[in-house]
């Protein structure tokens, strides 16, 4: 691979000890990765804030979070409530906690569903070709076309018509944090598939798929020990930085009031009342969640945009 | 050239066909527009059926579908069924509000994001730089929302109460005819809109700025002896404007769209609004036909930016 010796030209500190053991593509990339200040800066973020969620969810009950108190109504913060307050009296420091469970949770299950549509789609359109490919590509297009938000909007609703309590290990979520994944998960993936795409497409020509094909490699093989570890770099990259993008939409539809519904908190609903109320002053239904949103979603694009220089092989630069 | 612009021509018709038959779909099915009458003490249920069976939507669902794209090919959307209006007299009567926000927000971005992409590039690592780039990273990872209801907070609610000059929050009612009122409830929204878009666009434009920097030719423009305002103008940044072409290209339809969210949070009588304010009333007539008027606008425009392109960059040839 070309990736050693365009490290050797870009970075000196590497060169001595490249030359002196080679290393896997795995250490390249971690090393690439940890020399991206930022990158690490995000990745501390992240394990912080993840910190915070989970330390206080064991400390603080789902109850407190939910617990209405009419005469504590917009409370600004104080001893008793740190963050204040929301309009009915319940607890913004405990909403911020469980509020960011069901963000990253609703994230994380909308990437993972994005990103298995993008590779499936992009996967088949690139090995079926011909008229298989050119229908996915313009239904690709379709979905890319119409604006993003007035998509998650129209399936939102479509999809939100009965809205049912589900009970999981004890706790009641509201049904509509299932729908919002899947809204965000199937409005998500069509970078990904026309990405996954054009990689198969360009690999199949690649000289080392021709060799392995003349020695003799079954099908199966060249999937998965040549197409499925040269991609998977790209799968990794966007599925990291498109976290970050379905933290947004979450927040977007959730403050729109199409999302994740009270009583159960997400960030995003947090800030649907503060519209509202902020006419009043109250300041820090505004403040506190978006600055765990922004905090969540700027570590998380730091931490994607370093993963992107580490495993393009190509790139020597921000070192 | 010409059987290229043919096969995009085609290949976009079949994608405007997918977007109809999709929005038609998910816009349809997700409410009944007969529900708000459901619990009306003026009309039977046997009014109700006459009525459904009067609008059509008695019929099965390609033929109502193909009823319907027949009169929108020939401009016909329908009425409203909430206010009874033709849904094209309703998107004129908003457009022109929408395009004079989106087009001033985008105007002001672009000087804005010009001046601070080219100083982060040209003073590359200074303190300058990390300051705009950290901002900008900032910015990118903010939802708009934030800043909409951080400047309402500042400029609106907290100057108000200081007895200073303050800017209204749109709530307020209004003439959009007075220029200087326009002007007055226009300096927030664009400011959101100018702060979120610069972020994203000045990242850009500093990488495009970085690359072309790098290349040869502009070394061997140094080594002639020119001036670095000549390398700079002359040469740089005609090069770096070239992708740039394409990003600013691509986003021209979607000012069509306006800004959901900003015009929410304002007030703002636009087209982002007009279609939140039907798609929460299901009132689909309206809300397909602003999907439509944008999504055809996006297909259009992405054939138009890649034929100029061309145009600009000799370099590339159509096949």
């Amino acid at each position: 691979m070309s990736s050693d010796t365009s490290n050797l030209s870009g970075i000196s500190t590497l060169k001595a000890e490249s030359i002196a053991t080679a290393l896997t593509p795995g250490q390249l990339i971690w090393r690439r990765f940890r020399k991206h200040r930022m990158a690490l800066a995000g990745g501390i973020g992240i394990a912080l804030l993840l910190l915070f969620i989970i330390i206080g969810s064991i400390i603080i009950p789902l109850k407190k979070a939910n617990a209405v108190d009419l005469k504590a109504h917009l409370s600004p913060p104080s001893a008793e409530h740190w963050f204040g307050t929301d309009s009915t009296g319940r607890d913004s420091f405990s909403r911020i906690i469980y509020g960011g469970q069901i963000s990253l949770i609703v994230g994380i299950l909308a990437v993972v569903l994005a990103v298995s549509l993008g590779t499936v789609i992009g996967g088949v359109a690139a090995y079926y070709g011909s008229w298989v490919d050119a229908l996915l590509m313009r239904f690709t297009e379709a979905m890319l076309s119409i604006p993003s938000l007035f998509l998650l909007i129209v399936l939102g609703k479509f999809l939100g018509k009965d809205v049912q309590t589900i009970n999981i290990f004890g706790l009641s979520f509201s049904g509509s944090v299932g729908i919002v994944i899947v809204v965000i998960g199937l409005t998500s993936w069509m970078y990904l598939g026309r990405i996954v795409r054009a990689n198969v497409l360009s690999l199949k020509e690649m000289d080392y798929i021709s060799a392995a094909k003349s020695l003799g490699a079954s099908n199966s093989r060249i999937f998965f020990s040549h197409l499925v570890p040269n991609t998977l770099g790209i799968i990794i990259v966007s599925a990291t930085l498109g976290l970050a993008g379905a933290i947004l939409s979450e927040a977007y539809v959730s403050f729109l009031g199409l999302g994740v519904q009270p009583p159960t908190a997400s960030w995003g609903n947090m800030l649907t009342s503060a519209q509202s109320f902020i006419q009043r002053g109250a300041w820090w239904m505004w403040v506190f969640p978006s600055l765990f949103i922004i905090f969540t979603i700027l570590s998380i694009n730091l931490m994607g945009d370093g993963m992107r220089d580490a495993f393009d092989p190509h790139s020597s630069r921000h070192m | 050239m010409w059987t290229y612009l043919a096969r995009r021509l085609v290949q976009a018709l079949i994608t405007l066909l997918i977007i109809t038959i999709l929005c038609f779909i998910l816009t349809r099915l997700s409410a009944d527009p007969m529900a708000q009458y459901a619990t009306s003490q003026h009309m039977s249920a046997a009014d109700r059926e006459a009525l459904r069976h009067r609008l059509g939507l008695d019929q099965p669902l390609p033929v109502q579908y193909l009823r319907w794209l027949g009169l929108a090919v020939q401009g016909e959307l329908g009425n409203s069924f909430f206010s009874k209006q033709p849904v094209s007299l309703m998107i004129t009567q908003r457009l022109p509000l929408t395009l004079v926000l989106m087009v001033t927000a985008e105007i002001t971005t672009l000087a804005t994001a010009l001046l601070l992409g080219i100083i982060s590039a040209v003073k590359q690592y200074s303190f300058l730089d990390n300051l705009i780039t950290t901002f900008s990273f900032i910015g990118y990872s903010m939802p708009i929302f934030f800043i909409a209801l951080g400047l309402i907070l500042i400029f609106a609610v907290k100057f108000k109460q200081m007895g200073w000059p303050y800017m209204p929050t749109g709530a307020d009612i209004w003439d959009p005819k007075d220029l200087g009122q326009l002007a007055r409830h226009m300096v927030l929204p664009v400011s959101a809109l100018v702060i979120i878009t610069t972020a994203n666009y000045s990242r850009f434009i500093r990488s495009s700025v970085l690359e072309v920097l790098g290349m040869d030719y502009v070394r061997t423009a140094r080594a002639k002896g020119l001036t670095e305002r000549a390398v700079l103008y002359k040469h740089a940044l005609r090069n770096a404007a070239l992708p740039f072409v394409t990003i600013v290209g691509l986003d021209i339809p979607y000012l069509l769209g306006g800004a959901l969210v900003t015009e929410s949070v304002f007030a703002w009588p636009g087209m982002g609004r007009l279609f939140w304010e039907y798609a929460q009333r299901g009132d689909f007539p309206v809300v397909l036909g602003v999907l439509l008027i944008v999504s055809t606008a996006v297909v259009l425009f992405t054939i138009i930016t890649d034929m100029a392109y061309t145009l600009v960059d000799p370099r590339i040839r159509l096949g």
